[in-house]
């Protein structure tokens, strides 16, 4: 008698283990390289985990301010050590450390944002922002008065290069005489470091500041200055509500959701995905009060058309600062080379060094 | 009326200073365990998952030690100058150089044979960090200037100098624009203690933590170099040449920090990129107060710190503690252990008055 209620206790046991093991959950680990705070990339990045909450069987967590390099490899360690199935590495430098993590994980599945290196389980991903861009470089051209923009870029790499250079094209596209002053900080996010930064493309008469950084940093000081400020990665208007003109925003939850779906159902591959507007990844924050509507319509007739495929941005002749064409007439600028860029367009004040 | 008299030692406490030491500790754990339940996470709860992730298994106890190496070599190297009260901020230059002089002997002879490749690669970080140390020590000579200003702005040269390099001569033709040189060759890699995550590094930090300690202890320049930090004019009174004790210091120095530089471009990130840089020359300077400048000390302080680092990332990865909460907990150490230094200078007595 005893040793069948044992064996009942064992089987009982197995059978809650096995249950255990079907509705095992999904967890989702998330890398960020800046603090997420209330605004910016990991900001944007962490509304799409928290977009993942109220899924059915999925856990999500995260570690904020990671460095690039040898940290950022130990906390991916640690988080497939900790039995994550899928990892979100969120930014370019998460690269070679999350290759070396997915060869010693092969069970786990690795998600590289913006990079270019892949393995059996280890994908990237990136969205089109630079046609978000192109349209917020629309509006800039249409309010500034002293045809000088200014830019408060990061590093000079291709991502930020792309950007600043669809941002000019969009707004040469209303104000063909504006130029763009780029400045580079050489960090992602130093509140202080941008703001001066903005400060001092003011001070050479800018009268609109767009930035590629996490803080909105550059948008105080537009607004202290009276002059107008594009934002970037969530919608910046509630630091500079007079100066908020539109930003370029990340929208990710749609994203990540179909990521873990896939992987819930079995159905995901190694892949590398760069979806533009037309899935929603990448959009306009909206409008400040102060752009005209006339404005608006046109900025809103050339997201149409980017939806609908026909403004593909990079389209020749795009010359480059030294005025030699780079993209010949009637061509569209293949991925390779818009995922490699390293040189200004035309009517960008600045280098690429 | 009783009033409290505060009067200085004659002789430091002996071992009723680790007394003092175990209070400080305790006191910063219990206001930090204040500060997480204010933050709504059960304060042991939180202490025990951040000891946990920090030493609770051999892969976390791997992962401190190979993050102490850096703090270890950087923190050995400032406490040798601050021995002589010679106030070295610049081993963060110091490490950035270092880096540059390994890479470049790296990058030029990639096929240099093992035996040489690493030993050159020791030389030439060690001559780059030795010289940049020596630099402020020559100005403070002949033009009287403050090392703290002369070395903290030779910290952002170093940098950008690296930032230079690696965004523009020795950028990686394959890597898309991306600031990053080649990977090295497999002959300029150190390599891992057997099974384990530890590089060998570990063993340069052991030699080098010796030998310093026997330098100090052991030798006439040594002692030299303790009486002149006493007292300078009762060091020159005496015909200690303590100008030249000066150079030998911050060149000592400089060359530690560009040796930690070297450990950290050829074990743990294969190449040279800008995100070597992570402040350890910073936090160098908190490991070499911690540790009262003794060499087996800044070798626990090292570790404990790196620990810290490392359990803060559990800590966010399993209850979501805001990444700041790791800073904080730094802050109240030092501060907590710095205050509690002053119960070993001076003697409380308390009387009626």
């Amino acid at each position: 008698m005893r040793v069948l209620r044992a064996l009942a206790v064992v089987l009982l046991c197995l059978c809650c283990s096995t249950v255990q093991a079907a509705e095992k959950e999904l967890n989702v680990g998330f890398i960020y390289v800046s603090p997420i705070g209330d605004a910016g990339w990991s900001y944007a990045h962490d509304q799409g985990r928290k977009g993942l909450d109220g899924m059915a069987g999925v856990k999500t967590s995260y570690v904020e301010a990671v460095a690039e390099g040898p940290d950022s490899e130990r906390v991916m360690q640690n988080m497939a050590r900790k039995g994550y199935d899928l990892i979100f590495a969120t930014s370019f430098g998460y690269m070679d450390p999350m290759l070396k993590v997915a060869k010693q994980f092969p069970d786990a599945k690795f998600m590289h944002c913006s990079g270019f290196k892949m393995a059996d389980n280890m994908g990237n991903y990136f969205g089109r922002m630079y046609q978000a861009r192109y349209l917020s470089g629309m509006v800039a051209g249409g309010m500034t008065k002293s045809k000088t923009i200014g830019y408060v870029a990061a590093f000079p790499i291709p991502e930020v290069i792309r950007g600043i250079n669809a941002f000019a094209l969009g707004v040469q596209a209303v104000n063909p005489e504006a130029t763009v002053r780029v400045v580079w900080t050489k960090t992602w996010y130093d509140p202080a470091t941008e703001k001066e930064a903005a400060k001092s493309l003011l001070d050479v008469g800018a009268d609109v500041i767009a930035q590629h950084q996490d803080s909105p940093g550059p948008q105080e000081a537009a607004q202290e200055k009276g002059v107008y400020s594009i934002g970037y990665n969530s919608d910046m208007s509630a630091f500079a509500p007079k100066a908020h003109l539109t930003a370029p925003v990340w929208n990710w939850a749609p994203f990540y959701k179909n990521v873990v779906e896939q992987v819930q159902k079995g159905t995901w591959k190694a892949e590398s995905v760069w979806p533009g507007m037309e899935t929603g990844i990448v959009d306009l924050a909206p409008f400040g009060a102060m752009v005209p509507k006339e404005l608006q319509d046109k900025v809103m007739a050339a997201k149409a058309d980017i939806i609908a495929g026909n403004n593909k941005i990079f389209v020749g002749p795009v010359k480059d600062q030294k005025g030699e064409i780079k993209i010949a007439e009637g061509v569209v600028a293949p991925d390779a080379d818009l995922l490699g860029m390293t040189w200004f367009v035309q009517g960008v004040v600045g280098t690429t060094e | 009326m009783f009033r409290i008299r505060i009067t200085k030692r004659k002789e430091p406490r002996g071992w009723s200073s680790f007394l003092v030491l175990t209070a400080a500790v305790a006191l910063s754990l219990a206001l930090s365990g204040l500060l997480l339940a204010l933050g709504g996470t059960p304060p042991l709860d939180g202490l025990a998952v951040l000891f946990k992730g920090a030493y609770g298994s051999r892969f976390a106890i791997e992962d401190c030690l190979v993050k102490a190496i850096p703090i270890f070599l950087c923190s050995l190297g400032v406490a040798v100058a601050f021995r002589l009260q010679v106030w070295n901020i610049g081993a963060e230059g110091q490490f950035a150089l270092g880096a540059v002089g390994a890479s470049w002997v790296a990058l030029t002879f990639p096929g240099l044979p093992s035996p040489f490749m690493l030993p050159a690669m020791i030389a030439m970080a060690v001559l780059a960090g030795g010289l940049w140390g020596m630099v402020p020590a020559i100005l403070r000579q002949h033009f009287r200037t403050n090392e703290i200003i002369v070395t903290l702005m030779l910290n952002y040269i170093a940098i950008l100098f690296l930032d230079y390099l690696v965004y523009g001569v020795w950028k990686d033709p394959t890597s898309f624009g991306f600031p990053m040189t080649s990977e090295f060759s497999p002959q300029a890699v150190v390599g891992r203690i057997g099974t384990t995550g530890v590089n060998w590094g570990l063993a340069h930090c052991l030699v080098l933590g010796t030998a310093v300690w026997v330098f100090i202890r052991f030798t006439r320049l040594g002692y030299e170099l303790k009486a002149a930090g006493d007292s300078v004019r009762a060091a020159r009174y005496a015909g200690i040449p303590y100008d030249r004790l000066v150079v030998l210091v911050m060149v000592i120095s400089g060359a530690l920090a560009g040796w930690a530089g070297f450990l950290e471009a050829s074990a743990t990130i294969n190449r040279l990129q800008p995100t070597i840089m992570v402040g350890y020359g910073y936090t160098a300077i908190v490991v070499a107060w911690l540790a009262r400048l003794n060499p087996l000390a800044i070798g626990v302080a090292s570790f404990l710190l790196a620990g810290l680092r490392v359990g803060v990332e559990n800590l966010q990865l399993d209850l979501q503690v805001p990444a700041a909460f790791g800073g904080i907990l730094e802050g109240l150490i030092l501060l907590t252990v710095l205050a509690g230094g002053f119960f070993n200078l001076y003697r409380f007595s308390v009387r009626r008055a």
